[in-house]
Formats: structure tokens, sequence, C-alpha cells
């Protein structure tokens, strides 16, 4: 979703945002050097990962169960990896280029499979 | 007509403030302005206002709450001086760009250190470029005129800009003249109900105030705040007039006192204006043609009106209330040099330092720099371009 820009006599004045919710506008998953890699096969639904996403990151469908990450706006902070309290953790860290071309599925393998 | 009273320039402020009746004041004391919340809080106790007065911990805190309450949708008011301004800083400018027109009494005051509690202009001079308007009062009907100017001002829907209205800490503060109050629904009538723009508390219309904006949007949303500060110019000098119409006091950017053939011009704001024109006068009586350029609004700073009344002068002089602070000049003074440099004259403008951490200011120093205009026009020499009034041992 692209933004339009405005010239200077066409912004709302004092900054003023009148279409609240506009941060989704805001693709924050650009940001990313490092990404967080989910295991469903250990994790528990305690849902810390969600609570403590900066983001509104991690995915949750109607029953309230996570479901993964939203990639679009997860910018890699680590915060869900600090919290996430299984032993071995759900969710692990790795650089955003080990990621590139491969599936979730793929990745899941690579980062979890020593654990199994 | 309005009642004459003889109060203090604190008085005045309250009193203006108290025919105000904002909604929300956020304030905390400072000499000398404390008077000012003071007796505001003794109308809010006595009945005769009933505006939610919040007590803070601190003018960081006092202007945030201002900054909360006018966002919310309020007219909102404060006053301050000198540490507490400055102590202000970070959210003047957030006041400033987020829009809201809160009106600020400041009494003028020298900054620390060394610790002075007394009047000069340090205080608003280095907030010139918060993003705040500023109206520079020469005595206490001044600042009650233009504090009830200021609301008008300050909400008009293209400016929509915060505002100060300053006086001189103690030399109209704490000075009691005889001045004009106004019939309170009189002035309720003039300044109207205020309707702001993006209440926060308009839920049916939710709004975001104070976000953030990276760099592909800023540069646009300060430029539109500028636009607004500019636009207060043609305000001030329409809401000048129409005060005039309903007070019989007129106000425009400026006072040019016996300025129209003016060969030796000083330009001043704030009380030390009194002083210059009893010197005027005096000198006018022996046919030397002097006169006083009074800048009111130094914010937005009317650089092409000031230039102008300064064209028949053949020498001027420029009084700072404040240290140059290792510019060429004070403020007033590099700003109407500044504006002259587009203009036929060519001048010489000189400029002095005066009156800091109330020290005071004589007629006999007054002379003294018409006495120098005129040396100057003699011999065509300048030979200090900036000196110090009333200073002990000569600057060099
Ligand atoms: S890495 Fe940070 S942004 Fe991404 S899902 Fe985890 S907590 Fe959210
Ligand atoms: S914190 Fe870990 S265990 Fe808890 S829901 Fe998130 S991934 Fe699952």
């Amino acid at each position: 979703m692209a933004e339009k820009l405005l010239n200077w006599d066409e912004v709302l004045i004092g900054g003023v945002i009148k279409d609240p919710g506009n941060s989704r506008e805001y693709e924050t998953g650009s940001w990313r050097v490092e990404r967080p890699v989910w295991n469903p096969d250990t994790c528990i639904q305690c849902m810390f990962c969600w609570v403590y996403c900066p983001d509104s990151a991690i995915t949750v469908d109607e029953n309230g169960k996570m479901t993964g990450i939203d990639y679009t706006y997860c910018k890699g902070c680590g915060i869900c990896v600090e919290q996430c309290p299984t032993k071995p953790k759900s969710l692990k860290m790795i650089l955003e280029a080990e990621a590139k071309g491969k599936t979730e599925e793929e990745l899941r393998k690579e980062v979890f499979s020593s654990e199994k | 007509m309005g009642k004459k009273v003889a109060l203090t320039g604190n008085e005045a402020a309250a009193h203006a403030i108290r025919q105000i009746n904002p909604d929300v004041i956020a304030a905390f004391p400072i000499t000398p302005s404390t008077p000012i919340p003071q007796a505001v809080a003794q109308f809010i106790a006595d009945g005769e206002m009933d505006t939610e007065l919040v007590t803070v911990e601190s003018e960081h805190s006092a202007m945030s709450a201002c900054i909360g309450a006018a966002a919310a949708g309020g007219r909102v008011m404060t006053a301050t001086s000198a540490n507490g301004y400055a102590l202000m800083w970070e959210m003047l400018y957030i006041a400033s760009g987020m829009r809201l027109p809160i009106v600020m009494a400041v009494v003028a005051r020298a900054l620390s250190s060394p610790l002075n509690i007394h009047g000069d202009h340090s205080d608003i001079m280095g907030g010139r470029d918060t993003g705040w308007i500023q109206l520079i009062s020469e005595n206490s009907q001044e600042a009650y005129d233009n504090l009830i100017q200021a609301v008008k001002i300050a909400e008009n829907k293209d400016v929509m800009t915060p505002a100060l209205v300053a006086q001189d800490g103690f030399n109209t503060s704490h000075t009691i003249e005889i001045w004009e109050l106004e019939d309170d629904q009189k002035v309720k009538e003039f300044i109207g109900e205020y309707e702001p723009l993006y209440p926060m508390l308009n839920t049916d219309e939710p709004v975001t105030h104070g976000a953030w904006a990276p760099p592909n949007w800023y540069f646009e949303h300060k430029m539109n705040q500028l636009r607004g500060l500019l636009n207060a110019k043609d305000v001030v000098e329409k809401v000048g007039k129409e005060f005039g119409d309903a007070f019989g006091r007129y106000y425009g950017l400026y006072e040019a006192y016996k300025l129209d053939d003016a060969e030796y011009v000083i330009v001043a704001a704030g009380s030390v204006c009194g002083t210059t024109k009893d010197v005027v006068d005096g000198l006018r009586e022996n046919g030397v043609k002097a006169g006083l350029l009074k800048v009111r609004l130094f914010r937005p700073f009317p650089y092409k009106e000031l230039a102008e009344t300064l064209q028949s002068a053949k020498a001027i002089a420029v009084l700072d209330r404040v240290s140059p602070a290792g510019a060429q000049g004070g403020p007033l003074f590099t700003e109407i040099r500044s504006a002259l440099y587009d203009t036929p004259s060519r001048a010489p403008v000189i400029n002095y330092t005066y009156g800091l951490g109330g020290r005071d200011t004589q007629p006999r120093h007054i002379s003294s720099v018409f006495e120098t205009l005129k040396r100057i026009v003699e011999t065509g020499k300048v030979e200090k371009q900036f000196d110090c009034l009333n200073l002990r041992g000569e600057w060099r």
C-alpha cells in the first residue's frame, strides 16, 4: 500500500491524523535484519509473544490461538524470543539473509531439527 | 469605557484571565509571575471563575498539561517567567507544532546564572524561535489588553498557534498603575466561544494528536506550521483594530511614537518605551527630531512594516534587554538591521544592551543614546556599534 505524499499546504494542521489506524501503512518489516522463526510443535500457546510484540506482528486466529508471524510488520526486535517460556524455545532468531528463498516449512526444519 | 483601577501588571494579567475564564490553567509558581496564578486561584475560590486549575510539579509539567488540555479541545492558559519558561522549552515547540492556541502570560525575567529574579528579556528572547506568537507589553494596560487580544489571535482559524504576552518583571508586574478594566461581559463577547478544530474529546470523530512524522513528512508539517505563524501578522492588525472599536484603545504591529519626521530614532520593546517617550517629548520641545519605534509584535517579526517606519531616520539605536550572547548584536538589533538592508535607508544602526537583571534604565541613559545618535550624524562616524547602558566600566 503506497501512501500518498501531500504538499506542505495540503497536510492536516498540527500533524493531526483523522484516519486512525494508518500506522498499518508503515511497513516496519522492511527494517528487519533478523527474523523469528516459530515452532508450532513445542509452542504451548501461552501468548506471551503476542502480548509483548511491539508491532502486533504475532498473528492470531479466531479462537485466539497463535498462528505465526506477520513478516510485513515484524521488525525483528527479538522480544518475542526473549519472552517465549518453553524449553527449548518455540521462537528462534535467524539472520534475514539465511531466510532468503526458503519457505517457512524449510526454515522450521532447518532451525528446529536438532531439537526434535 | 472601562473602569479606572489602580493595580499591578500581574493583577492586570489575572483580571484578563478571569474575564477570559479559560477551561483549563496548568501553572507552577515562579517569581515575578507567581501573583498571576495566585490571584486566579483566589478568583476560582471566590466563584468568579470556573476554570479547572491544575497545580503541577514543574513548568515542564505545566506546559505538558496545557498541551493535553488544548488537544482535548479546551481553551487553555498559563503564566510563567525566566527559568520556568526555560524549563518549558521542549513543550513550547510541541505546543506550536501541534497548533494548539494556548495563551501564556510571561513576566519577563533574567535567567540564572547568577541567580536573579528581576526583569529583562533573556527568557522570551531565548524562546523567540519556539514557534509562538510573541506580543510585548509596555505597561499594565497593554498586558491586560494584549492578553485579551492574544486569545482571539491565537484561535483564529488561519493562525491556530500559541501566543505569549510578555510584560517586564517588576517594572510592570509589581508596579501599581492606573489602567482601564473593561466590563466582564464585553470582554467575553469580544473573544467569543472557542471552537477547537480537532478536539480529542469528540469521540464521534476520533483523531490522533502528536503522532510522529518521518523524514518524508516532517518538513511539510513544519512549513505548514510556519504559514500559520506568519498568518498571525495580519490577524494581529485586524484584532488590534477590532479591540479599538470595542474598547477605544487601538493596537497595531508596533507603535510609532513621533516617528513621522524623526531623524534620531530608538527602537525598543517593553517598559523602557515609557521612559523613552518622556525623553523624546523633552527633545522635541527643544526642536530635536527624536522618535521611538516600539515593537509590539516580535514573532512573527513584521520586518517590512518596521523597516518602512524607519526611513526618515538618520541614525538608529536598537535597545536589547538581553546579552547578544555572541551574535553581532541583540536579537532586536540583528533583525532590525537585516530588515533595513532591503530598503534605501543606509542610516547607521547601533545596538545597546540595557537593563539586565533589573538594572535601572533612567531618562539620562536614554538621553545619552540620543546624544550618541546626534554625534554619529554630525561626524558621520560610528565609534561603537555595540555598547551597554548603565554598566559599570566602559564596555570594550
Ligand atoms: S521479532 Fe519483534 S516485531 Fe517480530 S514478532 Fe517478535 S516481537 Fe514482534
Ligand atoms: S511465547 Fe512461545 S510458547 Fe508462548 S505462544 Fe509464543 S511461541 Fe508459543
